[in-house]
């Protein structure tokens, strides 16, 4: 034990009295103080770790697997004024997988395609070469019945999260009027966004614990409860936006327009019942969403007016008194300073009645020079061009231009009067045109419906009632073998409405072949009920007059429209003239 | 002959049932933690399971052998062992990095692993016919038969197994009677070996491992991670743990390798100080029986077989727990009985196997 040492005696010596004093005799005791003092030591450790620092380290694996996460709401239905549904948020589930794991069970690939719906062939396409990778979606957006059949298979790495998706039953139909939500159902463009505040509910939130992959294993408490969005009640009429839809379709197609709109408001109240647009993406699908599909061009493209505003001229006239229905002036073209006025004939000497009906240039501008430029200005601020409606919040919604009186001059005086030098949307125009149908009073457009009827200090005068009446009596004119438009006549109910023809506009001169075509009409005359405005945007089939192309789309429409809203017929004896004539087929 | 009772049979076997028991109570423990920290899998307890019996059934035979066949075959071992880690280095397998397994088409296996058993053996038949305490050329030649299976396991490179082969032969060195002047200079040698061997041998990611060790924080999501996450576990375990089947760490994933390696982490988060505790005296009754038992050789050979053998359980025991709360640098050892994993247990068994046999012939002498 001690032979080593052996050199030096002190050392020796020493050696002994250590050894004498420490009870470290042999190797085997050593060794088992060392067994001792390492077993001591990892006690210590564990007290220091689970005693001393465990408040910290407890801490540290809370924060690791307790989250509070987000639970989406579920937001408000939109519903049209029968409280069918437009816009519904349905449940859905989006299966994901670990591809890292699903890799190592390619076994069950086949069951597993099978049940999500997809050919076998996509699935390895999504997981292929993706070894190291720990998410990947397999099918979004899933009905949640076909999802749970998915996790019965229950495979390891494939798991399902609840989303909400947004759908719209009538897919393009009510396309550019309701606009779209984003993926985190959000409202992105149109009346989703318009109306995002009321239809957004509030997210809760929950506390979960998580694994290290952020799967939620399971929920601990509900932090807060989400509130479901409100649904909103629009004042469409989802039957009368499918008419109005169909007949427009028909009509760009058949004309080759580049595009057109169409708006349908109840003249009593100013609830805007249909609006549509053509080209139109179905926005259920993602692919469709892309902005020339989804612009809502009733509200986005502003064009002249052209002779769709004659009657506001007209009526301004007889308000004046200066004029009367049947006041005759010639209507030969005249020069204002070195600019010609002409109509395409020269109609000689007309009446004011057949100046509407004839839609002559010269003889409105003639009204219009009778009186200050101001007037007309007036009437226009008054009927609301220049500026946007208040229908609903939307982003994108063009005021139009409308320049002061005072930069008129002359010339610009006479083409204010036939809808030239200024610029309206076809929804302004519908509610300009609903003025014509309320007797002089302008209701302000809404796009939710509307509960009771108007109160007096909901709409205000702008026209007198008698003039009103008197150039509505001049529009029904135009609805006839006389006027420009008889192919908005409706069989059975009289229609006073006006047709409107105006070049395009392209780096700013007019373009002699290429024209938008409108229509603007109220129906019945007798007792205005509907204003409809149509607008057929760069036809290239041939016939480009806003009689020829735009008044069928009214007519056809409101033939299926009038039925459905069972108004009462004013035109009897038409209708027996139209039982010969081609009857309007039903439409569903 | 149908009248031999499970009493006479119980004395015809020999066996220990001490040391049997805390084994059985460890690997016990090991398997109820094993279903949690392998979050609830049947499959890996069964596995567990069966690989324990093959263990015991190894220990039992093993036990039945009188040690002179070990001390005769024991030079004959350490060669095939050197000669098939040569293999290893010619015709080895790579994976992960490492050229470590041999296959020989029926089964593979790491011939490091017959090293830690061969190792104490060939040293204890070394020292066995040597004079106590052993003179200066024995020692160098004892330090020879320990370093160069060393070598050839480093290189591989498994530090872990290469480190335990070696303190099996140091061990041995140590319990045949190292002088202690010669173990003051070999100290002294191993503090200037130290620096060298970290910038010529270690690996990349040996050094990381060290480097991380001494501040895991430094690299949280890299390899520091497996430190943090299990000091958590331990730590929030507290006094009494979270209880079975509750760990937060291992359940949730967040701890790497909670059934291997990492399982002590699992079985503190879960069973708190208490549980830590009471398993540390278990490895420590352990422990201290196989001390006890191998001061009870009938020679040489057979205690100083006994000594190493324990302390290499004791090793992997301490520095596993010592990895899994940070007090020592991650090496890939597993906790002895407790680890999911084969090929280790097997021969930790084989070790108390042999143990047992030197203690049950104390009576019969290895020659």
């Amino acid at each position: 034990m001690n032979k080593s040492f052996t050199r030096k005696p002190r050392w020796r010596a020493l050696a002994r009295q250590a050894l004498k004093t420490f009870p470290v005799v042999s190797r085997r005791v050593l060794v088992l103080w060392l067994v001792f003092a390492m077993a001591g030591s990892m006690v210590a450790r564990a007290t220091y770790l689970q005693l001393v620092h465990n408040d910290f380290l407890q801490e540290q694996g809370n924060e690791r697997f307790l989250r509070v996460v987000e639970v989406p709401a579920h937001r408000g239905m939109i519903l049209d004024r029968n409280g069918e549904p437009l816009a519904v948020s349905s449940p859905v589930d989006s299966i994901w997988a670990e591809p890292s794991e699903l890799l190592r069970q390619r076994e069950r690939w086949p069951s597993l395609a099978a049940a999500l719906k997809l050919p076998l062939s996509e699935l390895e396409e999504k997981l292929a070469g993706r070894d190291d990778s720990k998410f990947a979606y397999l099918r979004r957006h899933l009905a949640p019945n076909l999802a749970q059949q998915v996790l019965k298979l229950k495979i390891p790495g494939v798991h399902a999260k609840r989303e909400y998706r947004r759908y719209y039953p009538d897919a393009e139909v009510t396309s550019h009027l309701l606009g779209f939500t984003d993926i985190d159902d959000a409202g992105q463009e149109g009346l989703e966004k318009a109306f995002d505040p009321q239809l957004k509910g509030i997210p809760g939130r929950k506390r979960v614990i998580q694994d290290r992959m952020a799967r939620i294993v399971e929920d601990v408490e509900n932090v807060q409860a989400p509130q479901p969005g409100k649904p909103v009640v629009l004042s469409i009429d989802r039957r009368l936006q499918y008419l109005a839809y169909r007949a427009l379709k028909t009509a760009v197609a058949e004309n080759k327009a580049s595009a057109g709109a169409a708006v349908i408001v109840d003249a009593r109240t100013g609830e805007v019942l249909a609006m549509v647009s053509q080209p139109a993406g179905n926005p259920n699908n993602r692919a469709e969403l892309h902005s020339e599909l989804l612009r809502n061009r009733a509200i986005t493209d502003v064009y002249e007016p052209g002779s769709t505003v004659k009657p506001f001229t007209a009526a301004l006239g007889l308000e004046s008194g200066k004029w009367s229905p049947g006041t005759r002036v010639s209507t030969s073209p005249m020069m204002i300073g070195r600019y010609s006025v002409r109509d395409t004939h020269n109609y000689g000497v007309l009446d004011v009645t057949r100046i509407i009906s004839k839609s002559s240039n010269v003889g409105v501008s003639k009204i219009a020079l009778s009186m200050p430029a101001q007037k007309l200005w007036q009437l226009y601020q008054d009927l609301g061009f220049g500026s946007q409606t208040k229908a609903a919040a939307w982003d994108g919604e063009q005021s139009g231009v409308l320049r002061h009186f005072s930069k008129w001059g002359e010339i610009g005086h006479a083409t204010h009067s036939f809808g030239y030098g200024f610029s309206v949307t076809i929804l302004q125009l519908a509610e300009a045109y609903t003025v014509l149908a309320a007797d002089g009073m302008r209701r302000p457009l809404t796009l939710r419906k509307r509960e009771g009827p108007l109160g007096p200090d909901e709409q205000e005068r702008v026209l007198n009632a008698s003039a009103v009446r008197q150039v509505r009596a001049m529009m029904e004119q135009v609805i006839s073998e006389r006027g420009t438009g008889l192919k908005a006549d409706v069989p059975g109910y009289r229609v006073a409405g006006k047709t409107g023809t105006a070049r395009k506009i392209s780096g700013g001169r007019y373009i002699s072949n290429r024209h938008v075509a409108l229509f603007a009409g109220l129906v019945p005359a007798s007792d205005p009920r509907l204003v409809m405005t149509v607008l057929i945007d760069d036809p290239k089939g041939g016939a480009y007059y806003g009689g020829t192309v735009a008044a069928p789309v009214f007519s056809k429409t409101m033939g299926a429209v009038l039925r459905i809203m069972n108004i009462t017929p004013d035109d009897m004896p038409s209708m027996k003239i139209a039982g010969t004539v081609q009857p309007v087929g039903a439409l569903p | 002959m149908d009248r031999i009772s499970a009493g006479r049979l119980l004395k015809w076997i020999r066996f220990d049932p001490w040391l049997v028991l805390g084994l059985l109570a460890v690997s016990g423990i090991g398997l109820v933690v094993l279903y949690s920290a392998g979050q609830r899998s049947l499959d890996l307890v069964i596995g567990q399971s069966i690989r324990l019996g093959l263990g015991f059934a190894i220990l039992l035979t093993l036990a039945q052998i009188p040690p002179h066949y070990f001390r005769f075959w024991s030079p004959w071992i350490y060669l095939v062992g050197i000669l098939l880690l040569l293999a290893v280095m010619v015709a080895g397998d790579v994976s992960k990095g490492a050229r470590r397994w041999l296959d020989l088409g029926v089964l593979r296996f790491q011939p490091s692993e017959i090293m830690k058993l061969a190792v104490p053996m060939m040293m204890a038949w070394f020292f066995a016919n040597k004079p106590l305490p052993p003179r200066l050329s024995h020692l160098l030649a004892g330090a020879f038969i320990t370093a160069l299976p060393f070598i050839l396991i480093a290189q591989q490179p498994d530090l872990g197994t290469g480190l335990v082969v070696g303190f099996a032969g140091g061990i041995a060195l140590f319990l045949a009677g190292l002088s202690w002047i010669v173990m003051f200079i070999l100290a002294g040698l191993l503090a200037t070996v130290i620096p060298l061997f970290w910038t010529f041998v270690m690996h990349d990611y040996q050094r990381q491992r060290v480097l991380t060790f001494l501040n895991p924080e430094s690299d949280p999501l890299g390899t520091g991670y497996h430190i943090i996450q299990s000091k958590i576990a331990i730590g929030s375990g507290g006094i009494y743990g979270k209880g079975w089947l509750n760990g937060t760490q291992s359940h949730l994933d967040f701890l790497p390798e909670g059934s291997t390696d990492f399982i002590f982490a699992a079985f503190s988060e879960e069973f708190g100080l208490v549980g830590g505790c009471v398993l540390l005296v278990l490895y420590f009754f352990i422990i201290a029986r196989c001390l006890y038992m191998a001061t009870r050789g009938a020679d040489t050979y057979g205690r100083l077989l006994s000594g190493s053998l324990t302390l290499i359980f004791f090793l992997y025991a301490f520095v596993n727990s010592g990895m899994v709360s940070g007090l020592l640098p991650v090496v890939g050892l597993p906790l002895p009985l407790f680890s999911y994993g084969g090929t280790s247990l097997v021969t930790i068994m084989a070790g108390f196997g042999m143990l047992m046999s030197v203690y049950s012939h104390r009576r019969t002498p290895t020659r």
